[in-house]
């Protein structure tokens, strides 16, 4: 690039302005074609908004840092969205208080589990310690398992495409799993998709029925402040 | 919407001074959100214009990933050395937890003859 076009793109790409409208069309591109896709989990928008954005970043060789001076704007929106989760958490109290025993057992058994057997395959398969920190809270919803994987010397950014690719995970091979266990109750895979699979899983079982969301809505709400309250106390009694 | 967000901010801002007093190991926002489930269910219920501004805010929640997931770019060769007890512990750790969820859940519903929502 030369001359005058050059000058502009050099100003512009020290400003913030780029990354926050970047980040803002390539969203809303990525959602479009998640809608075409008939929103197959396989499809999904942060996936592909974010593999455009790399693709951009790299084309044009400009750093994250950079990058990232624009997109904090919206990054800073995880702090009020994850506050934000309380209200649909209280809309489900009376789900919650009908099935206290069922869910809570589930809730402890599955979050627990979702930790562990993370923690211990990734280890056994030789995965390095920052990694394995980045890793727990895979389960958990972005912005809880960022802040865990923050305080616990883990690598939030990787946490949080780690978080993403569980969801799509879950949100594909939750019927599989679910169906070869005979498991036929709308409230029950609900619950299982969303503690696994948080927000993708949840978004996934309202497709299927207004039931099986609530449930999953429920469980990736429960499952992001038991993670968040049990976890660190965990790592740090174990050292 | 803006009282709704002045709002959730003063119940983060709440969060983060406890986490900070205390040196508790839990993410402010999470603390926050706790103190926030508190005060509605002591209140009885969710005022209309805070349920309408955090559904128009978690409707966009994918959106407010992006920028952290743009972070991947910084580990690429984190994830190229390391793809296989990655890869392989997402997939089992899912399946497992979906199934270790279900069953116990389904078990305990028997248990004390609960089925249906």
């Amino acid at each position: 690039m030369s001359g005058r076009f050059g000058e502009i793109w050099v100003y512009l790409a020290t400003s913030p302005l780029l990354g926050l409208t970047a980040t803002l069309l390539a969203y809303q591109a990525a959602f479009w074609v998640y809608r075409r896709a008939g929103m197959n989990p396989l499809a999904n928008p942060v996936a592909l908004a974010v593999a455009m954005l790399v693709a951009l970043l790299w084309f044009t060789d400009t750093s994250y840092r950079s990058y990232f001076d624009g997109a904090q704007f919206v990054h800073f929106l995880l702090g009020p969205a994850t506050v934000a989760l309380a209200v649909p958490l209280y809309a489900n109290l009376e789900t919650l208080k009908r099935n206290l025993v069922p869910l809570a057992g589930a809730l402890v058994a599955g979050s627990v589990t979702a930790v562990v057997s993370a923690l211990v395959i990734g280890w056994v398969a030789g995965a390095s310690r920052e990694t394995l920190l980045s890793l727990a809270p895979k389960s958990v919803t972005t912005p809880i398992a960022m802040g865990i994987a923050e305080k616990l010397g883990g690598l939030p950014s990787l946490t949080a495409v780690l978080v993403v690719s569980t969801g799509i995970l879950g949100a594909v091979l939750a019927r599989g799993t679910l169906n070869l266990l005979r498991i036929e109750d709308h409230a029950v895979r609900g619950f299982a998709v969303g503690l696994a699979a948080h927000g993708i899983g949840t978004a996934r079982a309202f497709q299927v029925s207004e039931t099986m969301g609530a449930f999953a809505g429920l469980a990736m709400g429960l499952n992001g402040l038991t993670t968040a309250f049990l976890f660190p106390v965990a790592v740090r009694l174990w050292g | 919407m803006l009282g709704a967000l002045t709002l959730l901010l003063v119940y983060q801002l709440i969060g983060e001074v406890i986490v900070l007093a205390a040196g508790l190991p839990v993410p402010g926002p999470v603390v926050g959100m706790a103190l926030l489930f508190a005060t509605l269910a002591v209140r009885g219920e969710a005022p209309a214009w805070l349920r309408e501004a955090c559904q128009q805010l978690l409707a966009q929640l994918s959106l407010l990933f992006v920028p952290a997931g743009v972070g991947v770019m910084l580990h690429f060769k984190r994830l190229g050395a390391e793809w296989f007890p990655i890869a392989l512990a997402l997939v089992a750790s899912t399946v497992i937890a979906i199934g270790v969820t279900a069953l116990v859940m389904q078990w305990l519903r028997r248990l004390i003859g609960r089925d249906g929502p």
